[in-house]
């Protein structure tokens, strides 16, 4: 009786063991989520009052590095409209905030005062005073974090109007 | 059928070492005392009817309670930051809002009477050691002092919540958290660490917590255990009875009796439970457990059938 | 170059290039089993799938843990127990499976005495699987320090301290085990490569020479019979499965193993859900403290009985004693001096020698956890005794036993 091998029962626990493998990748796909800690810590709070016109700083937001610039009101009024979209108005005054991370390849571009933009020093790319890509390799924008306004203080990670606005606008990236 | 009875040899042999090396060993490794239902008997029991107005001037009097205890629902503020209580009393004052929720009325009355003897502490304020419990005994205001302080705790029971409503963190706060830290919870004998910007900010809150702690240190003997992991490490019995009468389970302890009420004794409990194993883990545990159980069961038995199948052939 | 055919399927593909057909029926179609056994012989597979759930669940584990004298505790307590996503499983697997593999380790072990089957051939089957037995103790060994607990710390100090060998005081042995004056960071940092590393390869290389070795013997039977394996074999294959002595590996006795690992799988997964204190001792969920023993010390259960043996003698003694009881086990094909392969009910003075033994194994074992004190002190050197003298008389009982 060579066909015990390939018996009906042996098939039907062939495929019970099948289904409790697949069931264990659950809890092993779960362990290499983030951690509940790590998304909790995954908001940042900036003043934007603290703020210096003209002098780019630098924050931390889910460990990446994010372009903050106070603009002048001489800076605002060159700008086109594209730029302008892009900024975050808050109390009057427009910001520029941006992942600090080219859209190439994920270095992070310098600010440049004379060229009123950003340099990436990797691989050529420049963008202009409100994160837009005006020379390859980048093939688009810095990125906008998600954030909300909260009187004068803005809040990374989270999402408010103003950022559903901008990405009902398409001008997030 | 043979493999039975080899199967009934084996589980034999294996029960008896798991009951030599666990139940066995640790009931005689650990000795347990009994749980008396946090009644605290040996206090004497008050049969008068309290007056909280009369309580309430009694409280607020010089001299009385709010020389050193806040009680924030009736709008009296600490005195002095939580660091300077403690280096003057060895520990802050505790808030007096909910001790009428939270405590035995019996526990509160004897408390007031002599702080060191309802606390059960009388061994470290001995005359001989110089010492004097930073809480000082009620004196009385002149009259019948039993109805004196039974006027008083009618006034903390009136301004206290419905002790149902009090939350196991409340409850964890006022009876063990100026003492331990829990470390799991982000809780400091201070407070719950805010979450602090800037670095040194929170470098200065731990420094301050150091200090506390010294303090602490300085009235206790040693520093009290952060409670984190204990809920596990010394297990319910234990707990309970602990925090009832700790003189019972570890004589010549300086932690003293708290004198929770059944009710808030266990809501304490519960937070240290917890701390070490949070109720959703522990619900997530017994859900996924059922599902593996179920799954194992239809393996054994597909199993079976397989192993009969193929053996059809054998015998 | 060999001649490559076109293959007509992947299995054939395969076969070509791995030879997957003459592996299947040399390890499992043709690879001869008597079929004179009982369940106690699937707990080879048992151990191997409690092993395969050991290395699953530490994988996970070492993902999240940090081997830190500051943050150890804190990464398997909190970080691990409490915020990675089941996390929790795979301590409680982890350490259930640590100590379930030793309770299937000592059956296995205690299987293979009851039955002789460490004579006539498989005389390595038994030394290589006591090599088994003394990497895993190895690996539960460093393993229990790395929580970095109250246990694992004073563990760690009392059981390197065997090293200074008693009054000959090597302690500069002791600080070079430790690498610090006591246990720290070093000494953590090295037992967690122990742990993750080193042992872990000499389990699997100490399985393979275990497999290699019960090769050619075969495995024994329920009652010791030599079997003409090449004889039964060409019956089962001339279709006469009935009549033949053995079955195939693959897929009859499979069968049955499977059978008795998914039973075994019930147990091992209720003790994971609902009965894991045992396996995770309280005192060792207080974090380490180097200047405050607990109350009571005590190893694992599986290591009792050798500790029991230390610990009722004075240091010198005591500690040669715990030398004897390490490595005698090792020597019990050599130590039996009969030629009887058969059950030890059988054997006559034997099968006293085998439940004196047991009974005083776990004798040792509950003497070991219990406090030295009274009563249990008594017992537990007389037990310690009789395990000696049960090993010296050993070769004389069965240098008198009858031939069957």
């Amino acid at each position: 009786m060579e066909n015990s091998r390939r018996g009906f029962m042996g098939k039907v626990l062939g495929v019970v063991a099948g289904v409790g493998a697949i069931g264990a990748l659950y809890p092993m796909k779960r362990t290499w989520d983030p951690l509940p800690s790590v998304k909790a810590a995954g908001f940042t709070t900036v003043d934007l009052s603290e703020l210096e016109e003209g002098v780019l700083a630098i924050e931390k937001w889910r460990g990446k590095p994010i372009f903050m610039l106070k603009k002048s009101a001489a800076t605002v009024s060159a700008q086109t409209a594209e730029q302008t979209a892009r900024d975050v108005v808050v109390d009057g005054q427009h910001y520029l905030i941006a992942i600090a991370l080219c859209t190439h390849l994920g270095c992070i571009p310098a600010f440049s005062e004379a060229k009123k933009g950003f340099l990436c020093a990797c691989h050529g790319g420049e963008f202009d005073i409100s994160g837009i890509d005006t020379k390859a390799p980048p093939p688009s924008p810095l990125e906008i974090p998600p954030f909300k306004i909260a009187g004068s203080t803005v809040v990374l990670g989270e999402t408010g109007p103003e950022y559903e606005k901008m990405k009902e606008a398409g001008v997030l990236a | 059928m043979k493999e039975l009875k080899i199967l009934a040899v084996v589980v034999f042999f294996s029960l008896a070492v798991y009951i030599l090396v666990e139940p066995i060993a640790h009931g005689v490794m650990h000795k347990t005392i009994d749980k008396q239902g946090f009644a605290y008997k040996d206090l004497p029991d008050v049969n008068k009817k309290g007056d909280a107005t009369r309580g309430k001037d009694l409280v607020m009097g010089a001299g009385a309670c709010t020389g050193c205890h806040s009680i924030e629902v009736a709008g009296i503020a600490p005195t002095m930051d939580a660091l300077t209580a403690s280096s003057s009393y060895g520990v802050v004052p505790p808030d007096l809002s909910i001790a009428g929720a939270i405590y035995d009325e019996r526990f509160l009355h004897a408390l007031i009477k002599n702080p060191a003897k309802a606390l059960d502490v009388e061994h470290k304020f001995t005359p001989d050691s110089g010492k004097m419990h930073p809480m000082s005994s009620f004196g009385g205001a002149g009259g019948d002092i039993d109805q004196e302080i039974a006027d008083m705790v009618a006034y903390l029971k009136s301004i206290a919540p419905d002790s149902a409503s009090v939350t196991p963190t409340q409850a964890f706060e006022n009876a063990c958290g100026r003492c331990h830290e829990v470390r799991y919870t982000n809780w400091t004998q201070m407070g719950e660490k805010p979450k602090f910007k800037k670095e040194r900010d929170s470098l200065i809150y731990d420094a301050n917590v150091l200090d506390y702690q010294d303090n602490l240190k300085k009235y206790m003997g040693k520093l009290p255990p952060d409670l984190s992991m204990k809920y596990g490490a010394r297990g319910e019995q234990f707990m309970s009875t602990f925090v009832e009468n700790p003189q019972g389970l570890l004589h010549g302890t300086s932690m003293p009796r708290v004198g929770l009420n059944a009710e808030s004794a266990e809501k304490t409990l519960q937070y240290l439970h917890d701390s070490y194993e949070p109720q959703a883990m522990r619900e997530e545990r017994d859900r996924t457990g059922l599902w593996v159980m179920g799954f194992l069961l239809i393996l054994a038995s597909v199993a079976y059938l397989w192993k009969r199948e193929v053996w059809k052939d054998l015998h | 170059m060999a001649n490559f055919a076109k293959a007509n399927s992947v299995e054939e593909w395969l076969d070509q290039r791995l030879a997957i057909r003459t592996i299947r029926r040399v390890m499992s179609t043709e690879y001869w089993i008597p079929k004179n056994v009982n369940f106690l012989w699937a707990m080879g597979m048992i151990l191997m799938v409690t092993f395969k759930l050991l290395l699953v669940s530490g994988i996970f584990l070492l993902m999240y843990y940090q081997p830190n004298v500051d943050t150890a505790f804190d990464s398997v307590n909190y970080t691990i127990m409490q915020d990675v996503a089941y996390g929790w499983l795979w301590r409680h697997v982890h350490a259930v499976g640590a100590s379930v593999v030793f309770l299937i380790i000592y059956i296995h072990m205690f299987t293979g005495i009851y039955y002789g089957s460490y004579k006539k051939g498989r005389e390595l089957i038994w030394i290589s699987g006591m090599i088994l037995f003394i990497t895993f103790s190895g690996l539960a060994f460093s393993g229990y320090m790395l929580p970095w607990g109250q246990m694992s710390y004073w563990a760690g100090m009392v059981i390197t301290n065997l090293f200074s060998a008693g009054s000959l005081e090597l302690h500069g042995i002791v600080e070079w085990v430790r690498g610090d004056y006591v246990p720290g960071q070093a000494f953590l940092d090295r037992f967690f490569m122990q742990h993750v590393l080193l042992l872990p390869l000499g389990v699997l290389g100490a399985i393979g020479l275990h497999f290699a070795a019960l090769r050619l013997p075969h495995v024994n039977n329920q009652d010791g019979e030599e079997i003409n394996f090449e004889e039964e074999a060409a019956k089962y294959k001339a279709g006469k499965k009935k009549e033949s002595k053995v079955m195939a590996f693959g897929n009859d006795f499979l069968s049955k193993d499977i059978f008795v690992l998914s039973v075994f799988l019930i147990f091992f997964f209720y003790l994971v859900f609902w009965h894991y204190g045992f396996a995770l001792d309280p005192v060792n969920l207080d974090p380490a403290d180097g200047l405050k023993t607990p109350a009571h010390i005590y190893p694992e259960w599986y290591f009792l009985w050798s500790y029991e043996i230390l610990r009722p003698f004075p240091k010198d003694p005591g500690l040669i004693a715990f030398a004897f009881s390490q490595v005698i086990l090792l020597l019990l094909p050599f130590l039996d001096r009969s030629p009887n392969v058969a059950p030890a009910n059988r054997r006559g003075p034997f099968a006293i020698w085998f439940w004196v033994f047991l009974v005083d194994m776990i004798v040792l074992t509950a003497m070991g956890k219990l406090p030295p004190e009274g009563i249990f002190n008594t017992i537990g050197l007389v037990a310690a005794i009789v395990f000696i003298l049960l090993w010296v008389a050993l070769p004389f009982i069965t240098k008198l036993e009858k031939r069957l």
